[in-house]
Formats: structure tokens, C-alpha cells, sequence
């Protein structure tokens, strides 16, 4: 029965949750979050992901360590405001290899970077289906409720 | 604290539970649906998070990504032409070179931001004579206490550091709720008879001197158990007009200018 699946969605989503929080790939901001999304704005917390990002790989050739720091103070900035720990403590290595003129330092923590963020993207996607399934799911076991 | 923002800010408190000490509060009420905030940030997931924070809060927001852009909302980018127009009150709405000068109860910005800095923003608006009475909070990520102090010394209300949390955005809308009761209990107070002060500073000093040193911390407690009506001419302990210095106990992220009610 679809019902069913609503709860097992539910489950599931819990459970993906936690797995990240316990991987510390999202904190204590992301669930307080989580928890205040509706029906209105389902996932705004991956909608703002992108910010600064893009910026980051930009300075790729680290020619310029200030602006890349400035960069990276922003992409941290908005990491952090999401609770996305992994990815903001990347961010603390990679400033401190760019304020250092570390070259191979901030090639290292870019890398990582990259990898924190495409496995961050995934999962919050992951978590944005599901949560998209949940409601469609709801909406087909009670028609009469639909949000 | 000047009868205009009184008149602006009347119709804000109303909407909190059980106080309505104003008889004449309607005709405030019209345009306005609960408080207004303006959020000034750079950072799109910022103004994201601290959108939905005030939203759950029930508050209204308008989110903007530059403190230039926040000036032109607030008519306060022309500044020669506005002082000469008749409209600068900040309890209306008036079209000055085709913008609408945006009503605003309180304005939350970022601190570091290109361009024009939370700071540079905090003094333009308390240079403004418009706007110099609207709360301004400023955030940032760095918890830096020369940082905190400047803002807090050029007049903000309140410094939160980064990220921002549920907590936060609630502890400001309270503070800004009693605020504006005081004031309101203030003003209504002085045009009664001074006996009622009197009586209330007597009980007031002895509950005072029976209680922890700690200031900060108790005299709300004891001042919040009085009838709503009796309202003492407020000692400096709590006015909130001049910074009130944070007990050491205070976490120095978090200072604040008035005193809270946990």
C-alpha cells in the first residue's frame, strides 16, 4: 500500500540524517534547519548551496591567495550557516594553507573541498527526493489532504 | 525615546499575547501586519537561513544582498532630496523619485559584506534622523570583540555571531516586544500621579538588596512580577537607552544592550 511507503520514507530519511550528523558531514544548524521546512520551501536548505562554491574553483590557479580568501571566507560563511561542517572545516585547512602561500597546501584542501561538496550535494539530494516522495506519497494515502 | 517612534512601533507589541495597553491602536493598524524586518547579507545561503528564521517567527521580511540596496529601500540613498520632501516619518509610506520608502521595525545585517559594511550600514542609519530610532543587529561569523564593541558603541542593538539559530532571532524579537512595552508603560506612566513610582522604588530596592548581586540576572525576575500597570521611572540598571555593560558572566558572543528575559 502507498501508505506504507510513506513512513518507510520517513524512516529512511531519518536515517540518512543521522548517518551524516554522526559522519559529521552536517551539525546541529542543519537539523534545526531541517526541522523548519514546510510544504512551502521543502528544501531551501540545498537551494543555497551553490553560493561561493563556483567562486572557490574559480581561484584555481591560486594566482591571487587574497581573493581566494575572501572567497573562501564566504563559502564558509554560508557552510556554516547551513551546517555544513565537513565542508566549513575544509574551508578553515584551505584558508590556512592560502594564507600561508601554500601552494600544494591549498591544491590538497581544494581537492578535498571538491570531494566534501559533491558527496554534501548528493546526499542532500538524496534527502530532497525523498522528501519530495514522502509528500506525493502522503497526498495519494489521504487525497483528502492534500497540502 | 522620542513619541515617534512610540507611534511608529505602537502597533508592534499588540500582536504579542496579552498586551494591549494602547486604546487607540487601530487606526495604527492598517497597513501593517506584524513586525517588519530588514535582512541585509551578501551571502544567498545567509539570507536564506535568517529569511526562514524570521519567517517561523512570524515576522515579515524583505532580504536584501547589499547595504547600498538596503539605503535605497529605505529612501536614505538621496539624502538631500528626501530631507527636503515633506514625507520622512518612519510610520509611512511615501514614493520619493518613484521608490517607496520601505516601513521598517528592525534591521538585521551582516557584518562583512563588499561594498558597504554592516558597520558603514549601522552608521548611515544612525546618522539618518528618519531611521536612527529602528533596532539595528548586526551579524558575524567572527566573534571578535573589538568588532562586537565598536558596533555595539555606534549603536546596534544587539551583535549576533554566525550561524544564526532560532534562538537567536526569538531572544531579539523579545527584547524588541519589552523594549517597546516599556517605553509604551513609560510614556503612560509619566502622565500619572508619581505616588505609584514612589511605592514600586521602595519594594523594588528591598527585593533588590535581597537578591543575588549578579544585576542583570534578577532584577527583571523581580520587576516582571509586578501588575503590568505599575511601571518604576526605570533605574539605569534596565533603561534602555545607554548600553548596559554585560555582567562578566555574559558570553561575549553573545552581548547584549538591554537585558533579556529568559
Amino acid at each position: 500500500m502507498l501508505g506504507w511507503g510513506v513512513d518507510r520514507l520517513r524512516a529512511d530519511m531519518s536515517r540518512l540524517l543521522a548517518i551524516l550528523f554522526h559522519q559529521g558531514v552536517l551539525d546541529e544548524q542543519f537539523l534545526q534547519l531541517q526541522q523548519l521546512q514546510d510544504e512551502s520551501s521543502p528544501n531551501f536548505v540545498s537551494e543555497c548551496k551553490t553560493d561561493g562554491y563556483c567562486d572557490c574553483r574559480l581561484d584555481r590557479e591560486f594566482s591571487d591567495y587574497k581573493k581566494m580568501g575572501i572567497h573562501l571566507n564566504q563559502f564558509m560563511g554560508s557552510s556554516s550557516s547551513i551546517g555544513a561542517n565537513r565542508v566549513r572545516n575544509v574551508c578553515v585547512a584551505f584558508r590556512a594553507a592560502s594564507e600561508q602561500n601554500n601552494r600544494a597546501g591549498c591544491l590538497r584542501a581544494l581537492e578535498l573541498l571538491e570531494h566534501e561538496y559533491c558527496y554534501l550535494k548528493n546526499k542532500l539530494h538524496e534527502l530532497f527526493q525523498m522528501e519530495q516522495q514522502r509528500v506525493l506519497a502522503a497526498g495519494a494515502r489521504y487525497p483528502l489532504q492534500q497540502h | 525615546m522620542g513619541s515617534n517612534s512610540v507611534a511608529s512601533n505602537r502597533w508592534m507589541f499588540e500582536k504579542m499575547d496579552g498586551f494591549d495597553l494602547s486604546p487607540n491602536s487601530s487606526s495604527d493598524n492598517e497597513e501593517e501586519e506584524g513586525v517588519h524586518v530588514l535582512a541585509v547579507d551578501d551571502s544567498l545561503a545567509d539570507r536564506k537561513v535568517i529569511e526562514r528564521l524570521l519567517k517561523i517567527s512570524s515576522c515579515k521580511v524583505t532580504a536584501v544582498d547589499s547595504g547600498w540596496r538596503a539605503l535605497k529601500l529605505l529612501g536614505l540613498l538621496d539624502d538631500e532630496e528626501d530631507k527636503s520632501s515633506s514625507s520622512s516619518s518612519s510610520s509611512s509610506s511615501s514614493s520619493s523619485a518613484g521608490f517607496d520608502v520601505l516601513k521598517v521595525d528592525l534591521i538585521i545585517t551582516d557584518y562583512c559584506m563588499p561594498g558597504m559594511t554592516g558597520y558603514e550600514l549601522l552608521k548611515k542609519i544612525k546618522e539618518s534622523t528618519t531611521f536612527r530610532e529602528i533596532p539595528v543587529v548586526i551579524m558575524s561569523s567572527e566573534n571578535v570583540m573589538a568588532r562586537i564593541d565598536r558596533c555595539l558603541e555606534e549603536g546596534a542593538e544587539d551583535f549576533i555571531v554566525k550561524p544564526v539559530k532560532l534562538s537567536d532571532v526569538k531572544r531579539i524579537r523579545d527584547c524588541m516586544a519589552s523594549r517597546e512595552v516599556r517605553s509604551v508603560q513609560n510614556q503612560e506612566e509619566r502622565s500619572r500621579s508619581n505616588i505609584n513610582k514612589r511605592k514600586l522604588q521602595e519594594s523594588f530596592d528591598l527585593s533588590l538588596s535581597s537578591s543575588p548581586p549578579s544585576i542583570s540576572s534578577s532584577s527583571p525576575l523581580s520587576y516582571q512580577s509586578r501588575s503590568p500597570s505599575l511601571t518604576p521611572s526605570p533605574p539605569s540598571l534596565f533603561s534602555s537607552s545607554p548600553p548596559c555593560s554585560p555582567s562578566s558572566l555574559d558570553s561575549p558572543t553573545r552581548r547584549l544592550k538591554m537585558t533579556s528575559f529568559d
